[in-house]
């Protein structure tokens, strides 16, 4: 070898060198010699030199080019992961045993994804051993739904499957900005934790994101065993210390708070984006959506939901009433409502909204034990302390309400634990820096300066799956396994335990946190060793092995939920804010892409955030009045400053937000993120200050008369008056069921010209129903639907063009004033019209209608006159105007869905109601011999949808959900006076205001 | 019949105006001339009839043609949609007649287009690369300004020192031997 | 040669349609001097500006087929730009040829005369760019080829016959074949007195070729006559198939602003409007440089502005129709729609359509505008702009903002479109250069019919036997 090494170093590696050390080997041999040879440093820098480089704009053509005569160069390194192999350790799938693998046929596997340290159970589908997609595990507390083969999810645990395959992963460890291997580092670890023996690690500082890892816990414990004077850190920038610091205040001591919206007949949320936000998100957005189901006969009570916020989120889209606010204000209003209630909590104000306040805590009152009040992560300590009290005093605690310990392995204030990692760091006094994930050189506030206290440190290792702004000024970068790669553990929302377990083998030469732990504690075991044990040492026991493979099988292990405990309120609710007048800014994580973490992430990027349709940027958003106000409009780039730093940001007007509020999205700005995030929108971070973190008053704003274009996907507010999203009060509804249908017209049979063909007649005869009184916008079903059927992200330009591809869109309209609009969100994937106006003026019969009412497109016969989409009434149809699908990167080949076309330039495509996944129920049914029953075919949008808003079904099956569902009073479908006959119909939305709040809002 | 004559085609009289030219047609065939034929730069009305020459057959094809292409069109369409791949298209049946009609029409017009060309062609034996009357030198004033009348050998009555004194008693400015 | 009895004034006569004095040596000797002069500079010059021009198009193809159609303005909603506006604004600018050669010979317009063979060149090189667009709309021209036309394969897949593309596809390909079948008809005797005149061996030789052996007999113009008459005869549905079947491809859509059954008819007249302004765009620079003023008369100036004054006013009257029918369907999406194209974001678009098709044309009913050519010239020019935001205004402004506010959007044209649409230009000058340094400009024969004859001296020919037979 050595020898080898020596010639192939003189004149570079080359891929001969590469295919003629390869030759003559085969089978495993082939593998063990190509990794080892993926190990000597030459081949890692000539990997390296090549890899990453390449790595430019996707939309530049010159750049894509020569990425791919660089991926052909690193061909031999594609060898190594194209062809992939099932994990050497036992792995149980979900439905079926490996060996019944079949070609085509996906199996799925149970597993979790970590968001915020808190796991969501997911399925993953995978394609003879590549991990394609990720659905939600449906016997999982985070995201249950019962009697369904999916679980509903939400977009960041789809988008991970992305990041899986994301070219610019790191592939080896990288010392001092050098291509290195492990086994190198292994030596220079060895040698600087010897050095730690000496004090007892007191210079050995760990810096960890959010743990809920009993396994990973328990080795960071003993670590610290091993080395008392070592500290551990966490920091991640989710503004939970709030919350802690709240139920501080409130208990004197850190509980986490579950909620049961399926109990809960009245709700306030008090800043909180509960549907959307947060680790049970998903949980609860379907209890809550459950609440306000109508059926004609059956159930015609709702619940009723009074939201107070500052930023219109998406749960504020479904609220009854919608109170807009100042971030400062709500503590005022708050208070206010816990004064009502006869808590002792200081000066309340209402800010003129008295009717508002008294007609809610009416209710509330009136609704003891079956109410529920939730506050927004970034509302202050004392606001989350008047929730538990008021929560207490309704009695709501053991019913709708529950406490229980910390789900955290230690939950400790982040943001007191960075600072004072980042004071002995500046003082000098840490030796070795050890970062486990996070990236706190950007995600940090601007008055942390956590770059130059690094400088401090002599020897820093950061831990991660791509180089990012703080591993690229480490000493050691080193590759980190992606979730779906590695094993692992971690804990849910309730403190349920999953175990995570790799679908594939490491695509890079990688290692997980447990791998690297293990190391600096100088044990030499594999993750998969690492895991067992630990729960092995747990829960062993003479049935451990059948447990461990139930517990893999299903995706939890059962009875680790954490009990309820009991509380005394302390009686201590903080200071009352005073809210001054004037500009004040609101923070918060980006909707799409987070704290920045998934900058990289082109579904993400592209995928419209909820209520203003961003996409590819973040913006100074104002309501239009107060935009006014300041004689800007959109687009207009404006100086916003605070506390004394200030950034320039474009306008976005959002009908709806609080007047003097300017929003402002963190996660931007991204340098060192990747070919897609870097240098994408503007770095909020550096206007956020620790001592406002989440809402800064005394702002300003000064107009620089540039201007930056914003890729938005809907301009218009309006419906114009059409009747595309249907409402009504629950109240005139069970008066007159009709109203929803005399909104609009369906012309009769006698409206046909010809007596056409009918498919709905017999057969299977498919189709759909999208309840908009459970949409609240999530935007899960665009990003299901991107995944599942290889639809291209095409880049903020042609956004900017109108050319988006996502075939289910949401659609979203403002009502009403501009100051307190009603927000509807329709998603609009296509209506299979039965008389397709689209096929008629195909002039080469692309589009055909299927027996089962499909409107089918055949790519290959498409020329793309782009006929059939001007006249398609619902614009659903999406063509590439330019050869969208990249066909070049390797690494995002794998993650495709081998059973959906990738379709190529000049061509149309659009929904096809998933008709892959119909294809393949109806064989399974025909190989089991039975006939398909409603349920066996999921689609792509309704699986992951957490409220359940979707169903698809056979609507000549009289029983079927979907037939049932097209029989409500509230069945409607859209522009039906055009006789196009939509398959795809939608429930109207209706609220239950209370009588006793005059003005809507 | 001499020698002479049969090395002719027959005898050319020029006339300058397209009157003279009519007239001297018609005196022709009143005289019981048959084989002849007048030459002038644009049509003159009554020349060809006065020369017995007024069959109309162009139409005929015409309408053939017409005809050909119409069913062609419909058959084409019909034989499609219905028999070799019917399709669903936007729920229409697949014999949507009234959406046939624009291509039927066309086709139509395009066979009769044809049909009227080609009769003309056909019917006058054009292409033509060679007629006796281009050995005339003046005959190339025919395409401008000259108008002539030719009497051909091959005509029972033909006979050369005659027929040349008929012709000049119809005021021809000239009249000359066409080789043949 | 005789010349012929001079031509008696008669004050109540129109202006005639052929300058006194000219025989038929004169006419023969002025007309056939366009080609047979030596070339000019200004015709070389001319040729390589058209030539330049046409790079564009090169250029614009080439690019588009590397990339595809993203390279235009083209969205959702607006998938139909500038490649479909011009299709039909060239389309437009051919009907008037075929309306002149054929609707005028049927109505024995004996004015049209001088004028129709140019006009039937300019509709061949006008359909000819109008087809550029079809075939290359789609940006992948071999796809598009290769599936629109019927022809048995082995995956058993035929054109879908009740698109209005493919009526298209055949109306357009007839529509071109029919004029130019049409045109050379014409051409033949005309191409037998170049023969007789060339001097070349050459150039005999090929107009030889072209004339096909015809020598003028009373045969070849007995048949000839009756083929050129039902030709007329059935170019005369064609056209006007042609563009009601263009019509089709909006009105049979569902889109508010195309989905209106006044298109066909309001469709046609704007392409005879369109055409006749191109006429004179074209008519008039040529009369001028090549002094034919004997055959383009005052009154070919008056009869065109008529026709276009008439035709105007049938476009404006299918502008109200619009109007009326958007209130009175009292659909919102069309009340919207019109309201969109009044007030919306294409506002400029459409006013300044009004004013180049509604406002300018109605100078036309003054007499003095009509008999002068640069009145004329200017407002021929307003119209061809005016038809074009016409298209436009169809086209984008309805497409923009139809049922779903959510997928509205705006059209911006790009440079793609631009070089496109500059590139046919070039083309169609290119082809107008050459034909008139190749081709009789004018229709010598029926120049030739034009000539008063002896004793009946303003009559055209037509009647003339009787007299004949008379004496």
């Amino acid at each position: 070898m050595s020898s080898m090494t020596r010639t192939a170093h003189k004149d570079g590696l080359e891929l001969a060198v590469i295919q003629e050390r390869l030759s003559g080997k085969d089978g495993q041999d082939y593998w063990r010699s190509l990794n080892e040879l993926a190990d000597t440093e030459e081949f890692q820098e000539y990997v390296h030199r090549e890899f990453p480089e390449g790595a430019s704009e996707l939309s530049d053509g010159l750049g894509r080019r020569k990425f791919i005569q660089l991926m052909g160069a690193s061909l031999a390194f594609a060898g190594l992961t194209a062809c992939t192999r099932q994990p050497k350790e036992l792995i149980v799938p979900y439905v079926r045993a490996p060996e019944l693998m079949v070609p085509g046929k996906p199996l799925y596997f149970a597993s979790a994804i970590s968001q915020g340290g808190f796991a969501r159970g997911v399925l993953v589908e995978s394609h003879m051993g590549r991990p394609t997609k990720i659905e939600g595990n449906p016997s999982h507390p985070s995201n249950p739904r019962e009697g369904a083969k999916f679980g509903p999810t939400d977009i960041f645990t789809q988008a991970t499957i992305l990041d899986l395959y994301d070219p610019d992963r790191t592939q080896v460890p990288i010392w001092n900005a050098k291509p290195s291997t492990w086994t190198r580092f292994r030596g220079s670890l060895a040698t600087e934790m010897a050095k730690l023996d000496l004090d007892q690690g007191a210079g050995l500082r760990l810096l960890t994101e959010t743990v809920t890892s009993p396994t990973l816990a328990a080795q960071i414990q003993d670590l610290l065993k091993k080395y008392p004077k070592a500290m551990w850190h966490q920091y991640e920038p989710n503004g939970r210390d709030n919350v802690r610091a709240g139920a501080q205040m409130a208990f004197g001591e850190v509980v986490e708070t579950q909620y049961d919206f399926g109990k809960a007949k009245r709700v306030l949320s008090l800043d909180s984006d509960f549907t959307a936000v947060g680790s049970a998100s998903v949980r609860y957005a379907g209890q809550f959506a459950e609440g306000r189901r109508i059926e004609d006969g059956q159930k015609n009570e709702m619940n009723r939901l009074y939201v107070v916020e500052s930023v219109p989120s998406n749960t504020g889209a479904v609220a009854d009433h919608r109170l807009p606010l100042k971030g400062s204000q709500i503590d005022g209003v708050a208070r206010a409502i816990a004064q009502a209630l006869g808590i002792n909590a200081g000066g309340g104000n209402t800010y003129g909204h008295d009717v508002w306040v008294n007609a809610l805590v009416k209710d509330l009152k009136a609704h003891q034990g079956e109410s529920l009040v939730i506050v927004g992560d970034h509302q202050s300590p004392s606001v989350h302390a008047l929730a538990h009290a008021i929560n207490h005093t309704l009695g709501n605690v053991g019913k709708t309400v529950k406490h229980t310990a910390a789900v955290e392995a230690s939950p400790v204030d982040h943001q007191a634990s960075l600072n004072g990692l980042v004071s002995d760091m500046s003082a000098g006094t840490v030796s070795l820096l050890v970062m486990v994930g996070g990236n706190p050189v950007y995600n940090t506030p601007s008055d942390i300066d956590f770059k130059n206290a690094l400088k401090k440190v002599p020897t820093t290792i950061h831990l991660g799956q791509a180089l990012n702004e703080t591993s690229q000024l480490c000493n050691w970068h080193l590759p980190e396994s992606h979730a779906l790669e590695a094993w692992s553990d971690a804990r849910a929302f309730d403190g349920t335990v999953s175990i995570v377990q790799p679908l594939i083998e490491p695509l890079y030469s990688a290692q997980s946190a447990h791998e690297v732990l293990a190391m600096m504690l100088g044990d030499g075991r594999q993750g998969y060793a690492i895991v067992k044990e630990y729960w092995q040492a747990q829960r062993g026991g003479a049935t451990f092995d059948n447990d461990w493979q139930t517990w893999l099988h299903d995706g939890l292990i059962p009875n680790t939920a954490l009990a309820a405990k009991s509380v005394r309120l302390k009686g201590n609710y903080g200071s009352p804010v005073s809210s001054l007048d004037g500009l004040e800014v609101a923070f918060r994580l980006d909707p799409t892409i987070g704290d920045g973490r998934y900058a990289n992430n082109g579904w993400l990027q592209e995928l419209p955030k909820p209520n203003t349709r961003l996409t590819w940027d973040n913006a100074a958003l104002l309501s239009p009045a107060t935009a006014e106000k300041l004689g800007v409009k959109d687009d207009d780039v404006i100086d916003v400053a605070v506390n004394g730093h200030s950034v320039a940001l474009p306008v976005w007007r959002m009908p709806g937000l609080p007047a003097d509020t300017v929003t402002v999205h963190l996660g931007y700005g991204r340098t060192v993120a990747g070919r897609v995030g870097n240098g994408v929108g503007v770095n909020a971070y550096a206007l956020q200050t620790s001592n406002a973190l989440w809402q800064a008053q005394e702002a300003s704003v000064s107009k620089t008369g540039q201007t930056y274009k914003l890729a938005c996907t809907q301009d218009h507010w309006y419906m114009e008056g059409r009747g595309l999203v249907r409402t009504g009060t629950l109240e005139d509804y069970t008066h007159h069921p009709h109203m929803i249908h005399e909104m609009g017209h369906v012309p009769g049979e006698d409206a046909n010209f010809f007596n056409g063909i009918h498919t709905s007649e017999e057969g299977h005869a498919w189709g759909m129903t999208i309840d908009l009184n459970a949409c609240n916008g999530c935007n899960a079903c665009t990003v299901a639907c991107q995944s599942e059927n290889n639809i291209p992200v095409v880049g903020k330009e042609q956004v900017l063009n109108g050319r988006e591809m996502h075939w289910i869109r949401i659609d979203r309209y403002f009502k009403g004033s501009l100051e307190n609009p009603e927000l509807y969100n329709q998603p609009v994937p296509c209506m299979q019209c039965e008389n397709a106006p689209c096929e008629v003026v195909c002039p080469v019969g692309a589009t055909t209608h299927s027996a089962e009412g499909l409107n089918d497109m055949a790519y290959n016969r498409c020329v793309g006159t782009r006929y059939c989409s001007n006249n398609c009434p619902y614009k659903v149809r999406r063509f590439n105007f330019l050869h969208y699908s990249d066909d070049h990167t390797e690494s995002l080949k794998l993650g495709r869905n081998p059973n959906v076309t990738v379709r190529g330039r000049g061509v149309m495509e659009k929904c096809t109601y998933c008709t892959q996944r119909i294809s393949a129920a109806r064989i399974t049914a025909k190989v089991g011999g039975q006939e398909l029953k409603d349920g066996d075919i999921t689609t792509a949008c309704q699986g992951v949808c957490p409220t359940n808003a979707i169903t698809f079904g056979d609507i000549n099956d009289p029983n079927s959900n979907v037939s049932k569902l097209k029989k409500q009073n509230r069945n409607y479908g859209l522009i039906t006076e055009l006789n196009t006959r939509p398959r795809t119909t939608y429930l109207a939305r209706l609220t239950n205001p209370n009588s006793e709040i005059a003005q809507h809002g | 019949m001499t020698m002479a004559e049969n090395s002719i085609y027959g005898l050319m009289a020029e006339y300058d105006n397209p009157d003279d030219l009519l007239h001297a047609a018609q005196g022709a065939y009143a005289a019981g001339y048959r084989k002849m034929d007048a030459y002038s730069p644009m049509p003159i009305h009554d020349l060809s009839e006065s020369l017995g020459y007024d069959k109309h057959r162009v139409p005929f094809f015409v309408l053939l043609g017409g005809l050909l292409g119409a069913c062609a069109g419909f058959g084409l369409q019909y034989w499609v949609s219905v028999i070799e791949y019917p399709l669903n298209i936007g729920g229409r049946p697949f014999l949507s007649w009234p959406m046939f009609i624009p291509v039927t029409f066309e086709l139509g017009i395009l066979f009769a287009a044809f049909g009227a060309m080609l009769s003309m062609f056909i019917l006058n034996g054009l292409p033509q690369h060679y007629h006796p009357v281009f050995n005339v030198e003046a005959f190339e004033s025919a395409s401008s300004d000259g108008f002539f009348l030719c009497i051909e050998a091959e005509d029972p009555q033909f006979e050369l020192s005659e027929t040349r004194g008929f012709l000049e008693g119809l005021h021809a400015t000239k009249v000359v031997e066409v080789e043949s | 040669m005789a010349s012929p009895a001079p031509i008696q004034e008669d004050p109540t006569a129109p202006a005639p349609v052929l300058g006194p004095g000219q025989t038929y040596t004169t006419i023969t000797q002025k007309i056939s001097s366009i080609i047979t002069s030596r070339t000019t500079v200004g015709w070389i010059v001319a040729v390589a500006l058209a030539l330049g021009l046409m790079q564009c198009f090169l250029l614009g193809v080439t690019w588009l087929l590397i990339k595809g159609v993203g390279i235009w303005g083209l969205n959702i909603p607006v998938g139909w730009g500038w490649a479909i506006i011009n299709f039909v604004w060239w389309i437009g600018i051919g009907h008037a040829g075929t309306l002149i050669s054929a609707i005028l010979l049927l109505m024995r317009q004996d004015w049209r005369n001088s004028i129709n063979r140019f006009a039937e060149a300019m509709t061949i090189f006008a359909v000819i760019c109008a087809m550029q667009f079809p075939l290359f709309h789609t940006g992948r021209p071999w796809v598009a080829a290769y599936w629109l036309l019927p022809y048995p394969n082995s995956m058993g897949v035929w054109p879908q016959f009740r698109s209005p593309l493919i009526w298209d596809v055949f109306a357009v390909s007839t529509y071109f074949t029919v004029s130019l079948l049409f045109w050379y008809l014409g051409l033949i005797p005309d191409f037998a007195t170049l023969r007789d005149k060339a001097k070349k061996k050459i150039s005999r030789m090929i107009y030889g070729v072209l004339a096909v052996g015809w020598r003028g007999s009373a045969k070849h113009w007995h048949n000839y006559e009756m083929a050129s008459l039902l030709l007329a005869g059935i170019s005369t549905p064609l056209v006007l198939s042609v563009h009601s079947i263009v019509s089709f491809d909006f009105s049979v859509g569902l889109v508010p602003g195309w989905h209106a059954t006044i298109f066909p008819p309001y469709f046609v007249a704007g392409a005879v409007f369109a055409g006749f302004a191109m006429v004179l765009t074209l008519g008039l620079p040529i009369r001028a440089i090549y002094g034919l003023h004997d055959f383009i008369t005052d009154r070919h100036l008056n009869n065109m502005s008529k026709v276009m004054l008439a035709t105007g006013l049938v476009v404006a009257y299918g502008y109200g129709m619009e109007q009326f029918f958007a209130w009175y369907s009292a659909s919102p999406y069309e009340g919207y729609m019109m309201q969109n194209r009044m007030h919306g974001p294409y506002q400029f678009e459409y006013w300044s359509l009004i004013l180049c098709n509604v406002i300018v044309p109605q100078f036309l009913w003054i007499k003095s505008v009509r008999l002068n050519p640069y009145a004329l010239f200017v407002v021929s020019m307003f119209i061809n702009v005016g038809m074009w935001l016409e298209r436009f205004m169809i086209v984008v402004t309805s497409l923009h903002r139809d049922y779903m506010p959510s997928s509205w959007d705006m059209y911006h044209s790009t440079l793609g479109d631009w070089l496109l649409y500059a590139g046919t230009i070039g083309i169609f000058l290119l082809g107008m250069f050459l034909f008139i340094r190749v081709m009789p400009v004018i229709n010598m024969v029926e120049i030739r019919l034009l000539v008063p004859r002896k004793g009946h001296g303003k009559k055209p020919d037509h009647d003339a036997s009787t007299e004949v037979s008379a004496e």
